[in-house]
């Protein structure tokens, strides 16, 4: 199924018995089942007013085309959209519908925040076929309550997305990254560091025995809080990839099973080295990507109390649900929220477990 | 504006309800005395007033917790109140709630800098919050006006923004988690010292649901070094589109100062008169705020100088030192005091897109001569946020309705050019029933249906938020579409 509009849309979620919604489909982490829902038909920006940073787009729209016509601008998203199609063996053209479903965010988080930081409003379709409106386009919104937050990382699971609105960012004139050997724990240590002064760090990674500290802005800036962390840490300017820290392209290609931790940033050094799995950390340790090669190692019981994970990418016959299980009180108020938007269940079942 | 008749049958069971709540709670924290429950009958909307049944003033959550149980088993409507500076009537009583205020629950319960984060009770001032972390190069961002006094509990039940939120966001963007008591009492701990809360974002919701899903008591907050200094800079202009095109360009340039504040020549004039800050007497003036190291600030204030001096301003004046830097403060700071000595004002707070500003500020000019109320704008332009304040003489019969009138079509204008109703300050029960000229049914409906997930026998503060009309099948029995109006009299 491939509406090309928001009634068709609706009129076949009025029909169906379950639908496995998919963008570019290349990103759908989970076991959804039922008969596949494309988005892409529902394509196109509506809005961009670069003076206003602001742009709407259809779901469906490729996130290629919105990044190329937000560089036409020197605009871009400033979330950073992780591409995971290696890390995840997929193809196809990611959607920026998928991207809010997901609410995919990458390094730059620590400074500008999540792709729901940057979502300024959403239309969707529930699952009773309703057409519903919420937020709008402008950058200041605290009329009624906000779902534009419960959409972004929903997983498709309350409504198909059909529009999304943003906050868009200009594109610094200059980007310097600090880098560093570093062993853990003193790698990670080194990032929190950072992230304490007000140098105002666009990205703070680990990779490889490698420490690693983004910094954007003007040129002149820049140049000054380099120096300043150089003195306080003893990094170097040098050539890096921000793209492979997003992506996580350490471990593409490789087999074993791919965890995705968000925690407590002084918990991640710990957790990497009791877990004695090779890790890309990120957002000053705040995200943590594991690969475990055996797909035996109890991630799960070893966050519990500092942060969750979800499995990203299982080995075949591994059985943990992607999601990570809520305590039962949150878990009532997901499942009644999910029993309101999608009462029939025919959205991505199986998926959020 | 109405609100629902009271329910009568359970004002008549007000002792036995009250003895329930002090046989959980110690005696100082309930309040049932009429002449002591006045205390609470209105917040920063003061043209509405209704004193509680009872007020209760709890210290833990384990005591909120308690008093959610009992109403929830009495069927008793909760009204939740942080410090009550809400100018939305977020917490208005009706004569048969329990308030509950979290006033006194102001403890900083954890202070964590290497993970970045603050957790307190939530009846803690905005300010205050910072106030406990500064001393160590640290600050909590949001900033709304009421900062001195506004506790943070109001702040996430209403999504509060600030000036600086052009750079840092509002609470929503800085609030890593909460403790939520539900209205059966029901305890949840949601998100926590990490990125992301985990699974659907129940804590996004929650922030911005004035109080109508849960009391939060405790929040784990974001919070960040101190940037190393701050300056403005003033520039005026001889119309309000220049001065909007320059906000534009600004922006566009790519770069971003933490506040960019708008002043139309009414409010210029009323300043001057009142604060002597020595503005310049011109159409339009912003203030514009950067942040950094020196050199860092004088590399900004340099960019923004090129882009304004291509607007022919009438005036760029740059702070020389702190004293300067104040002064060009002074005004802004003292705006809504200026006004407030003309006359009584009613502050409003929709959004619009930023391109529309010259637009919406010449109909809003149009619209005060046809009904001849003054207006002075003042807002913060870098995001849109407008705050019309509408001059009225509450002592002249009818000049209240004439203005709640004429603020309702600013709103639908807002709405009209593509923004919305309210930016930073809620809807309560001031724009509740504009929310439908916002919404279509399907949309308030969509709305609705977490209200009825958190709260399913719509008891916390049920009148607030949505049209009444709209809610009257889900509230109690007390609930009725055509009630009288408590009270309309300024104080």
């Amino acid at each position: 199924m491939r509406p090309d509009s928001e009634a068709e849309l609706s009129e076949m979620v009025k029909a169906a018995a379950a639908l496995q919604i998919t963008g570019g489909g290349t990103r759908g982490i989970g076991r959804a089942t039922g008969a596949v829902l494309a988005t892409t038909g529902l394509c196109g920006v509506q809005l961009y007013e670069p003076g206003a940073l602001t742009l709407v787009a259809r779901a469906g729209t490729p996130v290629a085309e919105i990044a190329a016509l937000l560089a036409s601008e020197r605009q871009r998203l400033a979330f950073e959209v992780p591409d995971l199609r290696a890390l995840l063996g997929r193809t196809g053209a990611s959607t920026i519908g998928g991207v809010v479903a997901a609410n995919a965010s990458g390094p730059r988080r620590v400074q500008v925040g999540a792709c729901r930081d940057a979502l300024l409003g959403v239309r969707f379709v529930d699952g009773q076929g309703c057409v519903i409106k919420n937020g709008g386009r402008v950058m200041k919104n605290v009329t009624g309550y906000d779902l534009v937050k419960l959409l972004a990382g929903s997983q498709g699971a309350l409504g198909v997305l059909t529009e999304v609105s943003f906050k868009v960012q200009a594109v610094p004139e200059a980007e310097v990254t600090l880098v560093a050997e570093r062993a853990l724990p003193q790698g990670l240590a080194d990032l929190r560091r950072a992230l304490g002064s007000p140098f105002d760090v666009s990205g703070a990674a680990w990779v490889a025995g490698r420490a690693m500290i983004r910094l954007e802005g003007m040129a002149g800036s820049v140049a000054y809080r380099a120096g300043k962390l150089r003195d306080l840490l003893g990094f170097e300017a040098a050539p890096a990839d921000w793209s492979a820290v997003r992506d996580v392209t350490a471990f593409a290609g490789r087999a074993g099973a791919v965890w995705r931790l968000s925690v407590k940033p002084t918990a991640a050094a710990d957790l990497v080295q009791r877990l004695d799995l090779e890790a890309v950390c990120d957002w000053g340790g705040g995200l943590i990507w594991l690969l475990d090669p055996t797909g035996q190692a109890d991630v799960r019981a070893a966050v519990a109390g500092v942060g969750h994970a979800t499995l990203i990418r299982p080995l075949p016959g591994m059985t943990a649900p992607a999601f990570p299980p809520e305590p039962p009180a949150v878990a009532a108020l997901t499942a009644g929220l999910r029993a309101q938007f999608d009462p029939r269940q025919i959205f991505n079942p199986g998926m959020m477990g | 504006m109405d609100m629902p008749l009271p329910d009568a049958a359970i004002i008549a069971r007000k002792s036995a309800i009250t003895a329930r709540l002090r046989s959980v709670l110690p005696a100082d924290a309930v309040i049932s005395d009429p002449a002591e429950t006045r205390a609470y009958e209105c917040d920063a909307l003061t043209a509405y007033r209704c004193a509680p049944m009872a007020a209760v003033l709890p210290r833990t959550t384990e005591e909120v917790a308690a008093v959610l149980r009992i109403c929830h088993q009495e069927g008793v409507p909760v009204v939740p109140r942080g410090a009550g500076t809400s100018l939305a009537g977020g917490s208005l009583p009706t004569a048969d709630c329990v308030l509950i205020g979290v006033a006194r629950m102001n403890a900083v319960l954890e202070t964590d800098y290497d993970n970045r984060f603050i957790r307190v009770q939530s009846g803690r001032t905005n300010l205050s919050v910072t106030g406990a972390i500064e001393s160590d190069g640290w600050f909590y961002a949001p900033d709304p006006s009421s900062q001195l006094a506004c506790a943070i509990a109001g702040n996430i039940a209403m999504n509060s923004g600030g000036a600086h939120c052009l750079k840092y966001g509002v609470t929503t963007n800085n609030l890593l988690g909460v403790t939520l008591v539900q209205m059966d009492g029901t305890v949840v701990e949601i998100g926590g010292p990490w990125a992301d809360a985990g699974g659907i974002d129940l804590l996004g919701v929650i922030c911005g649901s004035e109080g109508q899903l849960g009391i939060v008591t405790e929040a784990t907050l974001r919070i960040l070094p101190k940037p190393e200094g701050a300056r403005p800079v003033l520039v005026g202009f001889d119309s309000n589109e220049v001065a909007g095109t320059c906000v534009s360009d600004i922006i566009k340039a790519g770069i971003l100062p933490v506040a960019i504040e708008f002043m139309d020549r009414p409010c210029i004039r009323a300043t001057e008169a009142f604060a002597k800050a020595g503005y310049p007497d011109c159409e339009a003036l912003l203030i514009i705020e950067v942040e950094g190291a020196p050199q860092e600030i004088a590399e900004q204030l340099a960019r923004i100088k090129a882009i304004a001096l291509q607007h022919n301003p009438v005036e760029f004046r740059e702070a020389a030192d702190e004293d300067q830097a104040k002064r060009i403060w002074l005004g802004r700071k003292s705006a809504f005091g200026a006004m407030g000595q003309i006359n009584d004002y009613m502050c409003l707070d929709g959004t619009i897109p930023v391109s529309a500003l010259p637009y919406v500020l010449r109909r809003i000019g149009e619209m005060s001569a046809a009904c001849g109320l003054d207006v002075g704008n003042v807002f913060h332009a870098g995001d849109g946020n407008m705050h019309p304040l509408i001059l009225f003489n509450a002592n002249k019969p009818g000049d209240l309705e004439r203005c709640e009138a004429f603020g309702a079509d600013i709103l639908k204008l807002c709405v009209e050019v593509g923004g919305c109703l309210t930016g930073e300050h809620g809807v309560g029960i001031e724009k509740r029933d504009l929310m439908s000229v916002q919404f279509n049914p399907a949309d308030l409906e969509a709305q609705l249906r977490v209200k009825d997930v958190f709260d399913p026998g719509w008891l916390l503060n049920p009148a607030k938020v949505f049209p009444l009309e709209a809610t009257a099948s889900r509230r109690g029995a007390g609930a009725s579409p055509h009630t009288p109006r408590i009270f309309a009299q300024r104080g």
